[in-house]
């Protein structure tokens, strides 16, 4: 019994030290105070500021368009790069899409600028950010589609075959609904992935453009304001909806198998 | 004309001959069956004739035509898989109305159809249900329906009762004989369970290293196997190692050593000289205490080595004098008492001339 106290007290450590910066954030973004210093009283009025601040107001519009495109294409990308993982054990398949993963994100940044810029002499702005969101998340809708494959039962697509379905009404009928869950948790990864990443946009956004994560880091360059804090706890606040949605649908990738 | 026919058909996976030279041809109504330890190859054959594995030589013939190239929606037969594949996202209305969908049936049709087959399998109420709320005896009989529904030339199952415990199966072996002979459906039945084979089928082909080894009837594979493996795999057999003295017209002459001359009725192609063994099915075999040896035939004094108690009978294992060893399957009729004999006790084993069956090495 005294181990599994101190053992408590360890998870408890490990836990606040995850989770007390957050609780900061989130509790300070109702604080009626212009500075970050000391709770005064509860307000809400840095979400209305928030709600009549048009750069922020623009940012968030950008950053939600780039989301939901970027996910969809990266869904569609990596859904078929995750059934040909899984199925056709081709050699160097895996490496090639995950590699992205777990590339260094400033290096993968590097890159798509250096590739935008001197190989295809694009301009940056929309059409970079796209791409390279959706660059780096294939991999991750892949890595589930995968897994969500692997726990199917491949006789079920032998038996829809030997029961008079054409390959692609296989596909349709049998493939298609039982790798969905997976399909959705991919989208909603990559969603997640897609709304705060600052590093890669950082380097592939140039100058028009300017998404959430990009916009707050211009606005704490002065100083954190209560401002900052209510977007973040905004921004908080969707990605763990996102991510308690997809570990729901896929659980056998996100939490482990029940 | 035979509904399915096999002729010559070979199949290699790397460096294992998986199927070797294999032709046999099956008859419209039939319930056929190949047995076999795993990795004889059957699973083989029926993947081969579903479609999933195409033939390195020979060719299978259905209907006279032949099934190179058609892939395997194009051929009317279906497939009870050994862990049923039934689709988890479709109710068991859905997965038995799968294929009657992909064949492109009006949804009236269908519905009927659904319906009767549900009836058929005794599952009028478990419609509406997914397979994960079935017992494993439902999922069966629901893979049953949906491979039945659309009514197919033949009917493939893999080991598909494999998966149920001992008494459900004796339930499904008796549902699928009358099943079988409802529908009028061909069944091709693939097993390794030489009992669920003997009490199913038409005929068995018994199966060894990708080859046939003996295909017959039932009682024929049973009672007259041809060569050292049916003998073997089917049942419990004694194998006394013997050598051919004399053949005659219907009496071969053999002597087992230690055992002095026995008799036994000849067999085809056995000569003068021959090295083989005698079969002899322990139910074939009798017991009597010491001197009471009146009516049995070629017998042997030995001892009770051990025995296996099953209730209903028992499996004595005797030593006889020159040392080997033979089980004897007694009923345990004996009148007060649990079973005849008891370990130790001194015993004359015996049996009739025409029990045993020479086989040729």
């Amino acid at each position: 019994m005294k181990r599994s106290v101190g053992l408590w007290v360890a998870a408890l450590a490990v836990y606040a030290f995850l989770y007390v910066p957050l609780a900061v954030v989130v509790l300070f973004s109702f604080n009626d105070s212009d500075l970050n210093a000391e709770w005064v009283g509860f307000t809400t009025r840095w979400y209305v500021k928030l709600m009549t601040d048009d750069a922020m107001l623009e940012a968030a519009a950008n950053s939600l368009f780039i989301a939901v495109a970027s996910s969809t294409v990266a869904t569609l990308l990596g859904a078929m790069a995750g059934i040909a993982m899984h199925r056709y054990r081709v050699r160097g398949l895996s490496f090639l899409v995950l590699t992205p993963v777990a590339m260094p994100e400033i290096l993968l940044g590097v890159s798509l600028l250096l590739f935008f810029r001197q190989v295809l002499d694009l301009t940056l702005g929309m059409t970079s950010i796209l791409v390279a969101h959706i660059t780096f998340s294939i991999g991750f809708v892949a890595i589930i589609v995968r897994a969500r494959m692997a726990g199917l039962d491949e006789s079920l697509f032998e038996a829809a075959r030997d029961l008079g379905a054409t390959p692609w009404q296989t596909f349709r009928r049998v493939l298609l609904p039982l790798i969905l869950p997976g399909l959705l948790a991919g989208y909603l990864m990559a969603f997640t992935l897609s709304i705060d990443d600052f590093v890669i946009t950082f380097f592939t956004a140039g100058v028009g453009v300017t998404t959430l994560p990009l916009q707050i880091y211009s606005m704490i360059k002065v100083a954190v304001t209560p401002e900052v804090n209510a977007v973040s706890t905004l921004l908080m606040a969707l990605t763990l909806t996102m991510i308690g949605l997809a570990s729901r649908l896929a659980p056998e990738t996100l939490r482990g198998k029940e | 004309m035979a509904l399915l026919e096999f002729r010559n058909v070979s199949k290699r996976f790397g460096k294992l001959l998986a199927v070797d030279n294999v032709s046999f041809s099956v008859d419209s109504g039939e319930f056929f069956t190949f047995l076999g330890p795993s990795g004889c190859g059957k699973t083989t054959l029926l993947r081969m004739l579903a479609g999933f594995d195409a033939p390195d030589a020979g060719d299978i013939l259905l209907d006279d035509r032949s099934l190179a190239g058609v892939p395997p929606e194009k051929r009317p037969l279906h497939t009870v898989f050994q862990n049923y594949a039934l689709f988890p996202h479709l109710t068991v209305e859905g997965n038995i109305s799968f294929p009657l969908e992909m064949a492109g049936r009006p949804k009236a049709e269908i519905r009927t159809r659904v319906a009767e087959t549900l009836a058929l399998v005794h599952l009028e109420e478990k419609g509406h249900a997914f397979p994960h709320e079935l017992s494993g005896g439902q999922k069966q009989r629901v893979a049953l329906a949906r491979g039945l529904v659309n009514r197919p030339r033949l009917l493939l199952l893999d080991e598909p009762l494999g998966a149920l415990d001992a008494k459900l199966r004796e339930e499904m072996q008796i549902e699928l004989i009358a099943l079988q002979r409802n529908v009028g459906v061909t069944f091709i039945f693939v097993t390794h369970a030489q009992q669920e084979a003997l009490a199913l089928s038409h005929r068995i082909a018994v199966m060894n290293r990708g080859r046939i080894m003996q295909l017959d009837e039932p009682d024929k594979i049973y009672g007259f196997p041809l060569n050292r493996f049916v003998a073997d795999f089917i049942g419990k057999i004694n194998l006394l190692d013997v050598d051919v003295l004399a053949v005659d017209a219907d009496v071969l002459t053999l002597s087992a050593q230690g055992l002095g001359t026995l008799t036994t009725p000849r067999v085809d192609g056995a000569n003068v000289g021959d090295h083989g063994c005698l079969a002899l099915r322990p139910e074939q075999l009798r017991l009597a205490a010491d001197h009471e040896a009146g009516d049995l035939g070629i017998h042997f004094p030995g001892k009770v080595h051990d025995l296996l108690y099953e209730g209903d009978v028992t499996i004595y294992r005797v030593a006889l004098e020159n040392g080997a060893t033979l089980e004897a399957m007694i009923a345990n009729s004996a009148p007060g008492r649990p079973r005849f004999f008891e370990v130790g006790d001194s015993v004359v084993l015996g049996w009739r001339p025409d029990a045993g069956r020479y086989l040729h090495d």
